[in-house]
């Protein structure tokens, strides 16, 4: 301690600590003074668990050995896994015909020539905000799925924990359960284990490269690609990024594991922010498991009318875990909410002949709820619920109305900057536009220019043709746009300083039209 | 800051101190991360090989070229060179078509109009202006008035040799210095600048004396502007009858051509363009309002 003349009296010491042993999302911030001199004698403030001065600031992660669990929870986890991966493997060998001039592949990221195809829908980069909608459901949906049941999308649906559950998978039929890679772990290496280990990692480094080989598919043509890649013919590009995906596959599934969740993702404390006391969580019904022992022990207490939980306190549900929390600390940060725990205590209450679901779906104010004798809430339907849904219903009705009202034909006027306008020799005044033309079709459509506004106005479109009526024929080619000059003039007499004009070009094939809007100006 | 030189031991973590109190607050002295350190050493070692590799350090009259010899430069003239090769296929195109074939090849008339634009605002906006609107003195380039003809042929011709400019197969003719030379006095220069005014509708003045314009301009200008004033573009003699002015409508500004003469050059751009930027120029020019008679 510091006991120079002129320091000040304490010393602050602060710390953070991401909650392992926390029992809520929160990350705790404890500040702690100690004083110097006549109070130094003064008690210490409580801290959580352990004296402040033997609690580590730094610990190192512990390895997790989850064990095997088969249940309802497990089979859910399993088809969800296998539904997933599936779409995310083949999806890019699905075909969809488009006609002659786009690419028949259901899903496609053009870069190259700036189109996005899905199924019967093409996105032109002008029209990305299609995406942003996309992005706004997904966070909707997921905030949805907060409310209603926790971590769902944690627990089951995110790409760190389906891979994850599959490396998980490879390492136990590799290498053997739980006991097993732990005494593996622990004892000499032998050269047996030393060959399961490479297999595992070979077989770990199979998935995450077909992993990104999956990715690169989306960006071109599948079938194409596959034959190039096979034959070395690719590009550059596409084996750097099937590497890079390689790497992060095999490095978040394979060694990162529940540290990305605990320590990376940022959801975790979104969804702290986000959850309310009757979303349904992964829950220690400790009203009834409470107090935990032996088998043995508390039937001898309940013969003796003490009271006795369920809870035989086997560790089944901590040695499953795939984050190594135990459950029955309540709801943490670390948990995502996989449902294993469950499962593995459903099957030992069926064995001990108690009824399932110790640790089931449910609240800590239900808990408390039956502690206290009062009658459980469940509400589903709850503000919170009913404005995601309505949010997602709108803003999902807003998109497929748009997407249903796009049309095919787009066009753009810009006015010539300088000169704003120009005298012709017989006095008449003339401004020049240039036009863009956007042919959404996947065939070549021939448009006609016509102009709204000035009823003497000339109309010429520069290097375009004339039909028969007159008017300025523009052809755009399939899925193209068309920069072109048009000239319009007006006699000086019935021109003002500015006129609002309309440029409206008609679908020859169609009759559809789209206009776009500019002014005529004159000195 | 106090600074206490003897190292000290924190009680709660058991890591010593560095003796450097702020405001009693200590500072534990834990070592940096190794992953940390060890990319700080290696971009030490990274900088001592990149300035062996590449030219780095400045010398009093040079600098050391570094020894894989790559310079900046030459990443230039590769860039360029890429590019034209990326853009050889359109070149290569252009400078097979006539002037009129890129016209109606709507592809290749795109292709000209872009490069023409980016190449006239390199070369031909500093005198007429980056939309071509001209000034005094130098033609406004979207009106259909062209001094030397404003179809393509014509365009490219200018383009090409120029008027009154270094190269013989530009366009010459000069309006001559009436004045200043001695062939009009100043009362006959001030009848003509009245007859030129009415020749396009603009007011005269009530004093004006049109008949004796009208003589002066019969013996002196008719033989190259046209007896009606509808200029010769041979000649380059602007069309007098029109609404146009290169240098300005008012009688002094006409009277000031009479007295000095006028002739505005056009640099040739033969040798200086390639040919394919000349088309392409020429195409974009013809674009903005070549051509047209109304």
């Amino acid at each position: 301690m510091d006991r120079r003349p002129g320091a000040l009296p304490g010393r602050c010491l602060i710390w953070i600590k991401a909650g392992r042993l926390v029992t809520s999302y929160s990350i705790v911030i404890q500040i702690e003074t100690i004083a110097t001199g006549s109070m130094a004698d003064a008690p210490l403030p409580h801290t959580y668990g352990a004296s402040a001065e033997d609690a580590p600031l730094y610990a190192p992660r512990k390895q997790i050995y989850p064990q095997a669990v088969k249940g309802r929870y497990r089979t859910i986890k399993w088809i969800v896994l296998a539904v997933t991966l599936g779409i995310y493997y083949f999806l890019p060998f699905i075909r969809w015909d488009r006609g002659p001039n786009a690419p028949d592949q259901a899903i496609l990221v053009d870069l190259a020539n700036s189109r996005f195809y899905f199924f019967f829908i093409e996105i032109w980069p002008q029209e990305v905000y299609y995406l942003t909608g996309l992005l706004v459901l997904a966070a909707l949906t997921l905030f949805l799925m907060n409310a209603v049941a926790g971590r769902i999308w944690c627990g089951y649906l995110c790409p760190q924990t389906v891979w994850t559950d599959l490396f998980y998978a490879v390492e136990r039929w590799v290498e053997g359960d739980r006991r097993e890679r732990m005494r593996h772990d622990r004892e000499k290496l032998t050269i047996q284990v030393l060959g399961r280990k490479a297999l595992k990692h070979f077989i770990w480094i199979m998935i995450a490269w077909w992993t990104g080989g999956a990715w690169v598919l989306y960006f071109a043509d599948a079938p194409t690609l596959v034959y190039e890649l096979a034959t070395f013919q690719a590009s550059y590009i596409a084996y750097l990024w099937i590497g890079i995906l390689t790497f992060t596959t095999y490095t978040l599934a394979g060694f990162m594991r529940e540290q990305v969740c605990t320590y990376m993702c940022p959801w975790p404390r979104i969804q702290a922010a986000l959850t309310d006391e009757y979303a349904l969580n992964v829950t220690y019904r400790y009203d009834r498991g409470e107090p935990r022992g032996s088998v043995k022990k508390n039937e001898a207490l309940k013969l003796q009318d003490l009271p006795a939980g369920d809870c035989i306190d086997c560790n089944q549900c901590v040695v499953v875990c795939p984050t190594g929390v135990d459950i029955r600390k309540g709801l943490q940060l670390d948990c995502i909410q996989c449902g294993l725990c469950m499962d593995a205590c459903d099957s030992v209450m069926d064995k001990i002949g108690r009824p399932q679901g110790l640790i089931a779906y449910d609240t800590d104010m239900n808990v408390q709820a039956r502690i206290e004798g009062r009658p459980e809430v469940r509400r589903i339907l709850r503000p919170r619920t009913l404005f995601y849904a309505g949010l997602i219903t709108l803003v999902g009705a807003i998109m497929i109305t748009s997407l249903a009202m796009r049309q095919s034909l787009y066009l753009s006027v810009m006015h010539d900057r300088n000169p704003l306008f120009v005298r012709l020799s017989d006095g008449s005044i003339r401004n020049g536009f240039t036009i863009r033309v956007a042919n959404k079709n996947l065939d070549e459509r021939r448009y006609a220019l016509e102009m709204e506004g000035l009823r003497e106005a000339k109309i010429e479109l520069v290097g375009g043709e004339i039909d028969q009526q007159g008017r300025s024929i523009v052809t755009v080619g399939p899925d193209q746009t068309l920069e072109a000059r048009v000239l319009v003039t007006d006699t000086a007499s019935t021109a003002e300083d500015s006129t609002s004009i309309r440029f409206v070009l008609i679908d020859l094939a169609t009759g559809d039209t789209a206009g776009a809007s500019d002014h005529f100006k004159a000195p | 800051m106090a600074h206490d030189s003897h190292e000290q031991v924190d009680a709660v973590t058991g890591v010593t101190t560095t003796g450097h109190t702020w405001d009693g607050i200590q500072e534990l002295n834990n070592p940096l991360p190794r992953w940390w350190l060890w990319t700080f050493y290696l971009t030490i070692v990274w900088s001592v090989l990149y300035a062996i590799a590449y030219p780095a350090i400045p010398m009093i009259s040079s600098y050391t070229q570094g020894v894989l010899g790559w310079q900046s430069r030459d990443a230039v003239v590769a860039d360029l060179e890429a590019l034209k090769q990326q853009r050889s296929g359109m070149t290569t195109k252009l400078a097979g078509a006539s002037l009129d074939e890129i016209k109606q090849n709507p592809e290749m008339f795109a292709f000209a109009r872009a490069q023409g634009k980016a190449a006239f605002g390199d070369n031909c906006a500093p005198c007429h202006g980056a939309g071509g609107a001209g000034a005094k003195g130098y033609p406004n380039l979207n009106d259909d008035d062209w001094l030397w003809g404003g179809s393509l042929a014509q365009i490219d011709h200018t383009i090409r040799h120029g008027a009154r400019s270094t190269s013989d197969q530009g366009h010459s003719g000069s309006m001559p210095a009436f004045g200043r030379d001695g062939m009009l006095k100043r009362e006959e220069i001030s009848h003509v600048a009245d007859y030129v005014r009415s020749l396009s509708g603009l007011p005269t003045d009530k004093m004006a004396d049109l008949k004796a314009g009208a003589k002066v301009y019969a013996d002196n200008c008719a033989a190259c502007h046209g007896d009606k004033g509808q200029g010769m573009q041979e000649l380059g003699a602007p069309n007098l009858s029109d609404k146009i002015w290169l240098f300005g409508s008012d009688k002094v500004t006409i009277m000031e051509g009479l007295h000095n003469g006028r002739g505005g050059v056009m640099p040739t751009w033969h040798g200086r363009l390639d040919d394919t930027t000349i088309k392409a120029l020429t195409l974009y020019v013809h674009s903005l309002g070549g051509d047209q008679r109304h």
